[in-house]
């Protein structure tokens, strides 16, 4: 066992995974010699070299064309775009190119490949530096979405991620790259498409993603200490969705709030909430409720960002208002 | 200019392949109007040499990237004519089953890489492939072809950046045809050659050929794919040429100048060719019996497409991801 930052965690899923595939490749800009931005690749260029690990210029689109093209004729590249806004100056590449081509081509091409990204708020860093995107890629039909909360999940998905025959997304909370836990030694494989049932309680089911986690985590504890005993689910996987595990968990209290960061519009608890309403209906005890980011751009102040994000406090109230109400 | 590398049977067979190019594609236009062809379509009609000269320099396993005008570049490849025609009119036989259409023709058997729809988001997928080759060491090399208008796109400057500074086996083809859909390329261009007056930002050299001229096309291409294969990075071309119809299906193409239109009728790569093997010894017969030979081969793709069947529902819902399903829940 080793105590380890999420950051941490990051560099060790990925050399997990290149010193057991040499086809497994690492790039984006500063990922080498400086270690990331975001110091999630701290390692890798001393373990691996400037071949397997390699800095790019600030080309986006390039580096998500190469790694689409070495992808698609047998590599397994881990591309980083530093900052998840970033997306949208390549995102004709995420979404035209790497989603649709494989259905096009009638699955004559492959495309295992990673693209990790810094995600969401939470450092003060202003509106392009600090959306949750994880809806935009939820609704590209042809992309995995895979959103971890704490070190372990890192590295296990990060490996599941890898090893996956499809394009995958991996965003990073940049909220949580300080966050640390007990992390056992030893290879650790995680599967996709699987949520993980944090906490079980008896009268309300949250259900939250990334950053939310222990923010959804930590209101449940502030609640069963008000009489409100929940269930916290954490999704980690948008694209597969464990549908399963989620919806058994809302049956089982009849109450579904969901945690969101990314802003209220098309955010993935909206599509949570119309699968609940379309199948488990009849078991709910009273309305869905999203407790999301506001549909507004990120404000970097600390104070306002701070009211914009979902905290424990808001999750507190909402859930103790509606459930009282 | 005549190709000083190629004996006669080489040449006889380029002529071949340019006369199937042509033919393929007066065929699809005409299954256009006859209704059997749907959505739209962007023909190589004139443009056939650049194709031709291309593939002959080429090894079977390197990599054609395509552009929605990608007819040409896929069946120069040695793709058979019967899926391409099928694949056109949404048939099951096709090449993806009519899962892509015109415009995505791809073909991994046959080194064909995909044709992209999205002006230069193929240049950095095509870098994607030769830097894959250059890792695993395989001596392959990606070409990819793109018309004047992906020049002003930023893809097409990432990707020439990137190319360069690693040192990628990639060639780029950029086939001005002078038209940006329905806009003189220069009028919206800043400088008079779109590709070549830009290579000496990426510390490539300018390279100009005449694009109606199979000859000097392959040539070229043996050059740049040669330097690719030997480590040497990559090579930009720009290759002259005109399309001898509008942009698309729906395009007549009446803002081009008729005199101008007429000057590059002259300048057609097919009968240009057809004097030039004549010159060079070839027989008038053995001309036509290649033409007539083409002939036949792309009325049997005809009926051959038309025969196949519509896709059913079974298709629709397969292969989003590797399992072969779409499944996005459980």
């Amino acid at each position: 066992m080793a105590q380890l930052t999420f950051r941490e965690a990051i560099a060790r899923g990925i050399a997990q995974e290149m010193r057991r595939d040499e086809t497994v490749l690492a790039i984006g800009e500063d990922i080498g010699a400086a270690g990331g931005v975001f110091k999630g690749t701290v390692g890798l260029f001393e373990e691996f070299g400037p071949v397997r690990v390699r800095d790019t210029p600030i080309s986006e689109q390039a580096i998500l064309g190469a790694a689409m093209g070495a992808a698609m004729t047998g590599l397994r590249p881990i591309a980083e775009i530093m900052f998840s806004d970033f997306f949208a100056v390549c995102w004709d590449i995420v979404v035209n190119e790497i989603a649709k081509s494989r259905y096009m081509t009638n699955g004559q091409m492959t495309f295992p490949l990673v693209i990790r990204s810094g995600n969401g708020g939470g450092l003060r860093f202003g509106a392009q530096h600090s959306q949750s995107v994880e809806n935009w890629a939820m609704m590209v039909p042809g992309l995995k979405v895979v959103v971890p909360s704490n070190a372990l999940d890192v590295i296990g998905l990060m490996a599941a991620a890898v090893r996956d025959p499809d394009p995958v997304i991996f965003l990073e909370a940049k909220a949580l790259y300080a966050s640390k836990m007990e992390v056992p030694d030893g290879e650790i494989v995680d599967t996709l498409g699987t949520a993980k049932v944090l906490r079980q309680g008896a009268d309300a089911t949250l259900v939250a993603l990334g950053a939310m986690v222990p923010k959804a985590l930590k209101a449940a504890e502030e609640l069963a200490g008000a009489g409100i005993d929940c269930t916290v689910v954490d999704v980690r996987s948008l694209v597969p969705l464990d549908t399963t595990t989620i919806l058994r968990e809302v049956s089982a209290t009849g109450r579904l709030f969901t945690v969101e960061e990314n802003p209220r519009l098309c955010g993935w608890g909206g599509e949570l909430s119309s699968i609940v309403s379309e199948e488990i209906f009849y078991d709910l005890d009273g309305p869905i409720v999203r407790i999301t980011t506001p549909h507004i751009p990120l404000p970097a102040a600390d104070a306002l960002e701070d009211m914009a994000i979902p905290s424990v406090e808001r999750i507190v109230a909402t859930v103790t208002q509606s459930m009282n109400g | 200019m005549s190709s000083a590398t190629l004996d006669l049977n080489a040449k006889l067979e380029l002529y071949r392949v340019q006369v199937a190019l042509r033919q393929f594609e007066k065929r699809a236009y005409d299954l256009f109007l006859e209704n059997y062809v749907k959505g739209t379509s962007h023909l190589s009609l004139g443009q056939e040499a650049i194709a031709a000269g291309f593939a002959a320099a080429m090894r079977p396993d390197d990599y054609t990237f395509a552009t929605y005008r990608g007819h040409a570049h896929t069946l120069a490849r040695g793709v058979p004519m019967t899926p391409v025609l099928a694949e056109l009119m949404g048939r099951t036989n096709g090449l993806m089953a009519g899962k892509g259409g015109s415009m995505h023709l791809t073909s991994v058997e046959h080194g064909v890489m995909g044709s992209y729809a999205i002006i230069g988001a193929h240049l950095p997928i095509a870098c994607g492939a030769a830097w894959s080759a250059q890792y695993r060491g395989t001596d392959q090399v990606a070409v990819c072809f793109f018309g004047d208008g992906s020049t002003n796109i930023g893809a097409f400057h990432e990707a020439l950046n990137f190319a360069a500074i690693w040192k990628l086996p990639v060639v780029f083809v950029c086939e001005n045809n002078l038209w940006m859909e329905y806009t003189r390329t220069t009028e919206i261009t800043a400088v008079p050659n779109p590709a070549a007056d830009r290579a000496s930002a990426y510390g490539l050299e300018s390279i100009i050929v005449d694009g109606n001229d199979v000859d000097a096309v392959y040539d070229v291409a043996v050059t740049a794919i040669a330097r690719a294969r030997a480590g040497e990075g990559p090579s930009m071309i720009e290759a002259l040429t005109y399309r001898h119809g509008g942009h698309s299906r729906a395009d007549p193409g009446k803002y081009r100048p008729d005199e101008e239109v007429a000057e590059w009728l002259k300048k057609d790569p097919i009968p240009m060719y057809h004097a030039r093997l004549l010159a060079e010894g070839a027989t008038e017969e053995q001309l036509v019996e290649i033409e007539l030979s083409v002939a036949a081969e792309v009325e049997r793709a005809t009926e051959e497409a038309k025969a196949g069947p519509t896709p059913g529902a079974d298709l629709l819902m397969k292969d989003v991801w590797a399992d072969g399903g779409s499944a996005w829940r459980n």
